[in-house]
């Protein structure tokens, strides 16, 4: 569609402080409709098909009808997103053929990034100087 | 004749409220380049009680180009490669015309910022004690040593090394998110106009956007800045008819801002005339570096002939001195050969590459390598691996078709468009004196930084290169706030012309939009999709796209120019209907700008360097005597000229 969104599972995100998809589109694309308060992709054409919404959706609601002018209909592509890891299911045209695989996404817990603890901290005598915070410049 | 110039008078579109803010380094991004200026940054300012602020047209967990997330970092140089190696790889591959201080001091800090990723949580596939290729989580459960303490990483070309990177961009903003604090983040909110100082035109001093979620505009004032938004994309006519146009091999989102409002300020700008010509898997843009690296699989005509093999005693002939090793421009030339000739397509034999690896791998690695593959795919562009599915295609099975792409404006990749900076310090490696201005990565503004994509004449950082790069110019960009603390800055610009500027798409719609039945035609405004498609038909007809297979010349590109010269006009007409076509309707005016930038360097260079990415039919060669030079352009706003000069080209390593 892109990117399209099933009627029945979608809620419109309403016990969240706010919409998920429309929150991570990098495109702008995902919107909710004010009236029925669900979600729409506004501008097909311009999906990247990059699967942020499908990934992020509480409800299961999101996955993908590939570009129309390109792909043939009968085929899916769909993840499940963990904190650790991520879950492929990919079903071919023919209906028999899948495959599934699951792939790490992060070894360390969500949130748990400081990346100044246990550094030392640099002072100004440092900037014009090679090298970063963390560690120093190669010299050969 | 040109056409009368509208004004917003709020006379038709409410004026919105402005938010003003006050800060020390504002950052214009949120990709890899504007996330790793964060970090560096704030190691700095906290001590020194600086203000850094950081504003993405996006969400930071998902913007930029690894959006989707990446499978290779393509920039680690690792301890068993020299730095001076790297540069002479990027050196050959951007046909010998790169600022190799530039190079060359990125190199000396990219592995830090890949073992720093590591730290994080970002999993690289590694080399086990038996010398197996394990994945990045079971690398950790193995108590593997990290890079940085020894540990091996899985190589698939020799700079690039293996990763399980779904989560690459959300890893790497969340350590800058926790560095700057979510306060000092402004999400969705599309910077299109940077001001400069009422004493100084040559002085950034603050940038003017606007929120794509609520009627509201802001004013940043800054210090100095840093701008890195990304390259261009949909500039030119892309081979998908409908649907697909998103289907772009690079971020769709990236609409030239990062040229354009620049430029606009007087920047000179660098090698526009390169761009980038992805060879991919057709139609879903899958990678084809691990490939042709990792699986070895080999490329041929539709006759099985490796045209590689069969053309490259004739790409040494046409350009000596170039094709000692296969750059990425001249692998595209010899594959258009086969093309040109009627021989396509051209097909990937992933098929007989699994097969060969069969032979000698056990049924539990062979199933490791099938996953591998796929992840390839399902890690940085999922519709690759969707098409195989709506084809039925097993790739270890049958071949795949790829193709030469659509052109892209970059300078991260296999490209080197974009701003001329300087380098890291005075007579660094040998460089000239022209080559520094006292900060490194600045523009030629002063107080205006660029990395990534915004750093021209280098290229070949890729995802770890930007993240690295935007953190050197973080430094560059703090010693230069350090060193003016005392300077009084004020606008030149008048802040409410600006934001009426800015909203004139609604107030040009609200006016006119009664006039006619249908709202999308109208003869007195252009909605910004139609901008965006004359721009792409005649970037494509007259300046080297698909179309008539990258090839241009003189003629055609002055009769582009007069095309595109007319759109420029008519883009004081954009019109929108809501915040999100507001936001179309600039990322058009950006992608003008850079279109123009593109268009105007390939006819001052008269000569064609990137054979295989654009050719000038009536200069076919490369012409080292002359065109060994970097061109630099600059635009002046207010005269609407631009001015071109050279600088010769140094090897310094």
């Amino acid at each position: 569609m892109p990117s399209f969104v099933i009627v029945e599972k979608c809620d419109g995100c309403k016990a969240l402080d706010k919409t998920a998809c429309q929150y991570i589109c990098p495109n702008d694309l995902m919107v909710l409709e004010p009236e029925q308060k669900k979600a729409y992709n506004q501008e097909p054409d311009q999906c990247w098909e990059c699967y942020n919404c499908v990934k992020i959706c509480p409800q299961q609601a999101i996955e993908v009808r590939h570009y129309a002018d390109i792909m043939p209909l009968g085929s899916s592509t769909f993840p499940l997103r963990g904190t650790d890891s991520i879950m492929w299911t990919i079903k071919f045209r023919d209906q028999k053929t899948m495959k599934r695989f699951k792939f790490p996404i992060r070894t360390t817990p969500e949130g748990s990034i400081d990346c100044f603890k246990g550094k030392t901290m640099p002072t100004a005598d440092d900037l014009k100087k090679p090298g970063l915070y963390t560690g120093p410049a190669r010299t050969e | 004749m040109a056409l009368e110039r509208e004004f917003c008078k709020w006379s038709f579109c409410a004026k919105p409220p402005v938010e003003t803010i006050e800060t020390d380094l504002l950052l214009v991004g949120g990709g890899m380049a504007c996330t790793g200026a964060a970090v560096e940054a704030m190691a700095y300012a906290k001590g020194l009680g600086l203000k850094v602020t950081l504003v993405d047209k996006a969400a930071l967990d998902r913007s930029g180009a690894v959006a989707m997330g990446l499978s290779a970092i393509n920039t680690y140089v690792g301890p068993e490669n020299k730095v001076a190696d790297y540069v002479g790889m990027v050196r050959t591959d951007l046909m010998g015309i790169i600022r190799e201080d530039l190079v060359y001091s990125l190199g000396c800090h990219v592995d830090q910022t890949v073992h720093d990723f590591q730290d994080w949580g970002l999993p690289i596939w590694q080399k086990d004690a038996e010398n197996h290729t394990v994945d990045g989580q079971v690398a950790r459960d193995e108590g593997l040593p990290l890079l940085k303490d020894g540990g091996k990483c899985v190589r698939s070309g020799r700079w690039q090394c293996m990763i399980n990177g779904e989560s690459y961009k959300v890893i790497v903003a969340e350590a800058a998110k926790n560095a700057l604090g979510m306060e000092n983040i402004y999400e969705r909110v599309f910077i299109v106009k940077l001001l400069t100082d009422k004493n100084n035109s040559n002085r950034v001093c603050g940038a003017v956007g606007f929120s794509v979620r609520e009627h509201k505009s802001y004013v940043f004032k800054c210090k100095a800045m840093i701008v890195a938004c990304g390259g261009v994309v949909n500039v030119f006519r892309p081979r998908s008819v409908g649907e697909g146009q998103g289907r772009a091999w690079y971020p769709v989102w990236n609409a030239g801002s990062t040229y354009a409002m620049p430029a606009e300020i007087g920047a000179k700008m660098v090698l526009m005339e390169n761009r980038f010509v992805p060879a991919r898997f057709k139609d879903g843009y899958g990678p084809v570096g691990a490939w042709f690296l990792f699986f070895k699989a080999q490329a041929t005509n539709a006759y099985g002939e490796d045209y590689m093999a069969k053309n490259w005693e004739q790409v040494k002939k046409e350009y000596p001195g170039y094709a000692d090793a296969p750059g990425t421009c001249l692998r595209n030339h010899a594959a258009m050969m086969e093309m040109r000739a009627g021989r396509g397509p051209i097909m990937m034999h992933t098929d007989k590459a699994m097969q060969e690896l069969a032979k000698v791998l056990s049924k539990k690695e062979l199933k490791h390598l099938e996953a591998e593959a796929w992840e390839d795919f399902l890690d940085m562009s999922i519709s690759a691996a969707s098409l195989w599915a709506s084809f039925n295609m097993e790739p270890d099975k049958v071949p795949s078709e790829i193709i030469p792409s659509e052109p892209y404006l970059l300078g991260s990749h296999a490209g080197c468009a974009g701003l001329w900076v300087s380098g890291p310090s005075k007579g660094y490696m040998g460089a000239p004196d022209s080559w520094f201005w006292g900060y490194d990565r600045m523009t030629t503004v002063e107080g205006l930084f660029t990395a990534g994509d915004g750093v021209g004449a280098s290229g070949h950082k890729f995802s770890s290169g930007s993240h690295v790069e935007g953190r050197m110019a973080a430094k560059g960009a703090i010693a230069f706030i350090l060193d003016h603390k005392d300077d009084k800055l004020e606008a030149a610009q008048n802040i409410d012309e600006v934001i009426a500027e800015i909203y004139l798409p609604f107030e040009i719609y609200e006016k006119y939009k009664d006039y006619t039945t249908a709202p999308e035609i109208n003869p007195n405004y252009l909605l910004p999709k139609q901008v965006q498609t004359r721009l792409q038909k005649l970037m494509d007809e007259y300046v080297a796209g698909v179309t008539p297979m990258y090839q241009t010349n003189k003629i055609m590109l002055e009769e582009g120019l007069k095309r595109l010269t007319l759109l420029k006009e008519d883009a004081t007409r954009l019109a929108a209907r809501d915040l999100h076509e507001l936001m179309r309707a600039w990322e058009q005016y950006h992608r003008i700008l850079a279109g123009e930038a593109h268009l105007r360097h390939i006819h001052f260079r008269e000569e064609s360097r990137y054979p295989g990415y654009y050719y000038r039919a009536d200069f076919l060669s490369i012409d080292d005597s002359k065109w060994k030079v970097f061109t630099i352009s600059q635009y002046n706003k207010d005269t609407n000229d631009w001015k071109f000069e050279t600088e010769p080209y140094k090897q310094l390593c």
